[in-house]
């Protein structure tokens, strides 16, 4: 006679496999391959000093914005999917708790200007990057990026392409409640 | 037909030219130092356009890094010193080979594992069709 249990194995194994695959089409629904982690988080922020957009004879250090918590959001004129982001930078710029401050990558300083005003200006400070240099410190490859820094110029947290009402409330708020907590 | 070969070729020769021209031209010192930069931007993905090399895209991304590359190889920096350098900033992602890691185990493993989970039940198949005559009548059956 058969051994019942064997009989069950090609079934077992088949189940197995319905099972790894849909977990795959899953996740892969509902994650983009081309976000990756960054390595940063809880690292120290590169040190940086570049220049403010409204008058680039003037430098925004690292070292100036320690003290408080900020977001850091890198955005271009040239950047689509920026645009799609910035409705809600405008709707939340007031509602973060914490400076919003652009870095402007890649881009020339008239074009971000000229977008800024077209579309409104959600930033508290807006740096540069022309040469895209200090971006490479930051691991920055596609705008938009945001960074939440603490009050000791410690990376917290980092969300690569668009914000959205929905990864504000569920990833970041909770991210800069928590640094409000602890007092950093 | 041979003008539709000749297409094809065209199509190839063009594609393979493209190819060729997204390497900026970078002032190497010596053959051997472009052979090593060649080889290390292979290893490396464009965080931007992932199915490409560093080496092979266009994007600005690529360009910019490769830029990077090159000068830290002038300054004399090892490929070691230069892939942590970039894993320090993109994880490692950036690497095509991935290092052997406790989130890169199923990666590495896993593929083995499932060999060799195939081999035994071979195996123990095999072993039980070579049991006595009169048990194999009722084991060739349907199972496999």
């Amino acid at each position: 006679m058969r051994k019942p249990v064997g009989r069950f194995v090609p079934l077992i194994v088949f189940a197995a496999l319905v099972v790894f695959f849909a977990v795959g089409l899953v996740w892969n629904q509902t994650h983009d391959a081309r976000f990756v982690p960054s390595p940063l988080i809880d690292k120290p922020a590169p040190a940086f000093r570049l220049p403010r957009l409204e008058n680039p004879t003037q430098f925004v250090t690292k070292a100036e914005l320690l003290g408080k918590p900020y977001l850091l959001n890198v955005f271009a004129s040239w950047c689509f999917a920026c645009g799609d982001e910035h409705p809600t930078l405008m709707a939340y710029r007031d509602r973060f708790g914490v400076p919003l401050i652009g870095y402007d990558y890649k881009d020339a300083p008239q074009d971000a200007r000229a977008w800024l005003q077209r579309h409104g200006d959600p930033y508290h400070e807006v740096i540069t990057d022309q040469s895209g240099g200090t971006a490479i410190d930051f691991g920055v490859y596609g705008a938009p990026e945001t960074y939440l820094i603490d009050a000791k110029g410690v990376i917290r947290y980092k969300h690569i392409g668009p914000l959205t009402p929905d990864v504000i409330a569920k990833e970041l708020e909770p991210k800069i409640r928590a640094l409000e907590g602890s007092g950093t | 037909m041979k003008r539709l070969l000749a297409i094809v070729f065209i199509v190839f020769a063009l594609a393979l030219g493209a190819a060729a021209f997204a390497i900026d031209p970078l002032p190497f010192k010596d053959n051997a130092q472009r052979d090593r930069f060649q080889h290390l931007t292979r290893e490396l993905r464009c965080m931007v356009c992932q199915d490409e090399s560093l080496l092979a895209s266009n994007a600005d991304f690529a360009k910019q890094l490769r830029r990077q590359i090159f000068d830290m190889m002038q300054q004399g920096k090892s490929d070691k010193e230069i892939k942590d350098w970039l894993v320090a900033r993109y994880s490692t992602f950036i690497l095509y080979d991935p290092p052997l890691a406790p989130s890169t185990i199923a990666l590495w493993f896993g593929t083995p594992a499932i060999l060799l989970a195939g081999g035994i039940v071979v195996v123990l198949l095999l072993r039980r069709r070579t049991r006595p005559a009169g048990s194999i009548a009722e084991d060739l059956g349907d199972d496999w």
